[in-house]
């Protein structure tokens, strides 16, 4: 397959470029920007005039729903979702049913995801079998089948000695641990942030610190053993400003924030709305513009979609009974580009937090263009207007708090190794 | 959002689901009819015909005796027909979802359905789901609210006190599981009083309490000094697990309302609670049955007030 791609604004962030120009794509690589490679005949064309042309979306975490539970979505549907929205590389958390705590279902999973269309998938695996938190799961086999990292997903580790151990024991092989930081006890049935809304409604909430304290351990046993750890979903204030410290002081640490929390607070959970049930909490609006600063500032490195797939049976029950998670995979793209214009990003420094930072972190070959790499590609138009509904969303998962409201740019198509994945019908 | 699904479009009570953003005037108005219906019950036919043919269900999801019959009684003075389910053991626990049993009763041609739930905010969810003729009113969900409760509290404060705007109030207690606090608070901002204050060790009261309009007291000896009205909320047993109080013994002595402390509120005030009691918890016998105390007639406006409430959603008795 050979695709040219014509007329775009071609932003990549890696480079810094952000000019009118063509690419070429071969064999499931990009061989010629700007200038048309000898002998280079298209087989097809895309003319993309008026739309942005840039790395496909790297996400940090998407829930597929598989194994074990399709009854809230499919692993077709929402890579097709993904693909939908842009996304051409993700991770999926290893919270399935069983959970991936052994290279049978990661391979099964990769073996899946690999004879499905739609974007690359990258399993984490689980750090501790059935992510109980007490054994060490065999991260070295694991990691052949193809885990990128290691995480408990939402799972607690309530043994402080278990996280040390796993932490010396991936260090042994330089293996990333992703870690959500919140303490078990202090977070227990919490349902909400411990705050204004909590106080009105009686809903069991979650301070602060119980993402501070879990955030510290971390942080500490990090510092002792050196491992290399991705910080997942940070939520408050105080934790980024640990964070921030924790990288001045040389740590070797990473973190990301889910796309909700970049615009939402506690306000928005206030009507008992369940699609605004979220792990973890959204905070305060003070937490919230904490976050936006330190991703403008780069203390949190890149934006996820935190993709949550939920059936409308699980949502549509009182506010603490309902299952948490938003969809997000076709969400990211728009919402990112929002928060950029309202911080006042270029289109560059926005698609950074999305494209070429996750892959840095994921470590893998993706989210830049140069000849030469990888042709994933995601092709938007940045003034499309569209408005969030059961019928515009692709995924299985209609639970977003943006239902029903509009959003600007909307992917057109996306390419994922070298193959149009995606091609909107134009509306 | 709440408030636009309690009112109707000309501004008349829809479902009672919380006081929260409810405006004083609808308050008002149901204190109002409450106080027109308080005769009913000393009459020798106990009845108006307000609600006649209408079915009321009572949707327990969370036992209770006390609320339930008083529900029942205000309902049969209306002249409904009552129909008491006891969904804690039936229905939810084969399985069926909350909108399921829900969509069932209502294809049994309910009108009323008065609900009490565990979870907060699960009469919203309902309310968003009946059908237009079909009212809801919230006979207490979760920690969140218990409106007729703090509404006939409201009902025993004007009885008594005459008026709110010059009020002092205290609620001591464990507010930070109590949805009747909480619809006391709003209810009692709303309604112009001005100064409410909460007395509890700080495990017992929400983070951002002070956020609700109230001031915090940690002890008996500010908090409840010059008050007007006391009101004193249940303990629960339970309470002594989970590191929330060391025991039952040193709340009793920091908080429990005695005849000594009694001495620093007002001469004339009046305690209340809404009940069920712990004697020697959270109030000594003295005191509950002392010269101060109307926790009975509490429970007689009660009826009255749910009257009140019933007929209004139902679209009469205004």
């Amino acid at each position: 397959m050979k695709i040219r791609i014509k007329n775009g604004r071609v932003v990549d962030p890696a480079s810094g470029l952000d000019q009118q120009l063509d690419i070429y794509i071969t064999a499931g690589h990009i061989v010629g920007m700007g200038s048309e490679p000898a002998g280079f005949h298209a087989n097809a064309e895309i003319d993309a005039a008026g739309l942005v042309v840039c790395p496909g979306l790297v996400d940090l975490s998407v829930r597929l729903r598989e194994p074990g539970l399709e009854y809230m979505a499919t692993l077709e549907s929402e890579m097709h979702a993904a693909a939908v929205g842009g996304i051409t590389s993700l991770a999926c958390p290893p919270d399935t049913d069983p959970p991936l705590d052994e290279p049978g279902l990661v391979e099964m999973l990769k073996f899946r995801a690999k004879n499905s269309p739609g974007p690359r998938v990258y399993p984490i695996g689980a750090l501790t079998w059935k992510l109980k938190g007490e054994r060490l799961t065999e991260m070295a086999e694991l990691h052949e089948a193809g885990c990128m990292a290691f995480s408990q997903a939402d799972a607690p580790i309530v043994d402080t000695t278990v996280l040390l151990r796993a932490m010396e024991y991936a260090y042994t092989f330089g293996f990333p641990l992703w870690l959500r930081p919140q303490d078990y006890y202090l977070a227990r049935d919490g349902v909400v942030h411990d705050g204004v809304v909590s106080a009105r409604f009686g809903l069991p909430s979650i301070p602060v610190p119980a993402e501070t304290v879990a955030l510290q351990t971390i942080l500490l046993l990090v510092r002792e053993t050196k491992a290399r750890v991705h910080l997942c979903r940070l939520s408050s204030r105080a934790g980024v400003e640990m964070v921030r410290r924790a990288k001045e002081d040389g740590l070797p640490v990473t973190c990301d924030v889910g796309i909700h929390h970049v615009h939402l607070s506690e306000m928005d959970t206030s009507d008992f709305n369940s699609n605004c049930h979220l792990i973890p909490p959204l905070r305060s609006q003070r937490d919230r513009d904490a976050i936006r600063q330190a991703l403008k500032d780069g203390v949190i490195d890149c934006i996820c979609s935190d993709h949550a797939p939920v059936d409308a049976n699980a949502k549509e029950k009182p506010f603490q009974e309902s299952e948490a998670g938003a969809t997000g995979v076709e969400l990211l793209l728009p919402l990112t580009l929002k928060w950029a214009a309202e911080a006042g990003l270029s289109l560059t420094q926005a698609l950074d937090r999305v494209t070429r930072r996750p892959a840095a972190i994921l470590g893998v070959d993706a989210g830049q263009l140069a000849v030469g790499k990888p042709a994933d590609l995601c092709l938007f138009d940045p003034a499309a207007d569209w408005t969030v509904s059961n019928k515009t969303l692709a995924s299985l998962g209609k639970n977003s708090p943006f239902l029903g409201l509009e959003l600007q740019g909307r992917v057109r198509y996306t390419v994922i190794d070298g193959h149009i994945d995606f091609k909107a019908a134009r509306d | 959002m709440t408030a636009n699904l309690q009112l109707t479009e000309d501004g008349r009570l829809r479902h009672l689901l919380t006081l929260e953003g409810l405006p004083k005037r609808i308050l008002t108005q149901i204190l109002d009819t409450a106080e027109s219906f308080v005769s009913v019950g000393e009459r020798e036919v106990k009845k108006v015909p307000l609600l006649r043919g209408k079915a009321v269900f009572n949707l327990f999801f969370e036992n209770s005796t006390r609320t339930r019959t008083t529900f029942e009684i205000a309902a049969k003075r209306l002249s409904a027909d009552v129909i008491n389910l006891n969904i804690a053991t039936s229905a939810t626990n084969k399985g069926e979802t909350l909108l399921d049993t829900v969509a069932n009763l209502s294809a049994m041609q309910a009108d009323m359905f008065v609900v009490r739930h565990a979870s907060s905010g699960a009469p919203h969810l309902i309310a968003r789901h009946v059908a237009p003729h079909i009212s809801v009113v919230n006979a207490g969900d979760g920690r969140c609210a218990h409106p007729t409760q703090g509404l006939l509290d409201m009902f025993t404060i004007r009885h008594y006190k005459g008026a709110f705007h010059n009020l002092r109030v205290a609620i001591v207690g464990d507010v930070l599981h109590s949805r009747v606090a909480r619809s006391q608070i709003h209810a009692l901002t709303t309604l112009g009083c001005p100064e409410v204050r909460v007395v509890a060790p700080r495990t017992l009261l929400p983070r951002d309490v002070d956020s609700m309009g109230v001031h915090v007291h940690y002890t008996m000896a500010t908090g409840i000094k010059d008050c007007d009205v006391i009101i004193m909320l249940r303990l629960q047993n339970e309470r002594m697990q989970g590191a929330l109080l060391p025991s039952a013994g040193e709340y009793y002595k920091y908080w429990g309302l005695t005849q000594d402390k009694l001495k620093l509120a007002r001469p004339d005030a009046i305690v209340m609670h809404p009940g069920p009691m712990n004697r020697g918890v959270e109030i000594d016998s003295g005191v509950a049955d002392g010269k101060h105390s109307v926790i009975l007639p509490q429970v007689t406006f009660g009826i009255a007030v749910r009257m009140a409430v019933m007929s209004m959603v139902a679209g009469g008795g205004a």
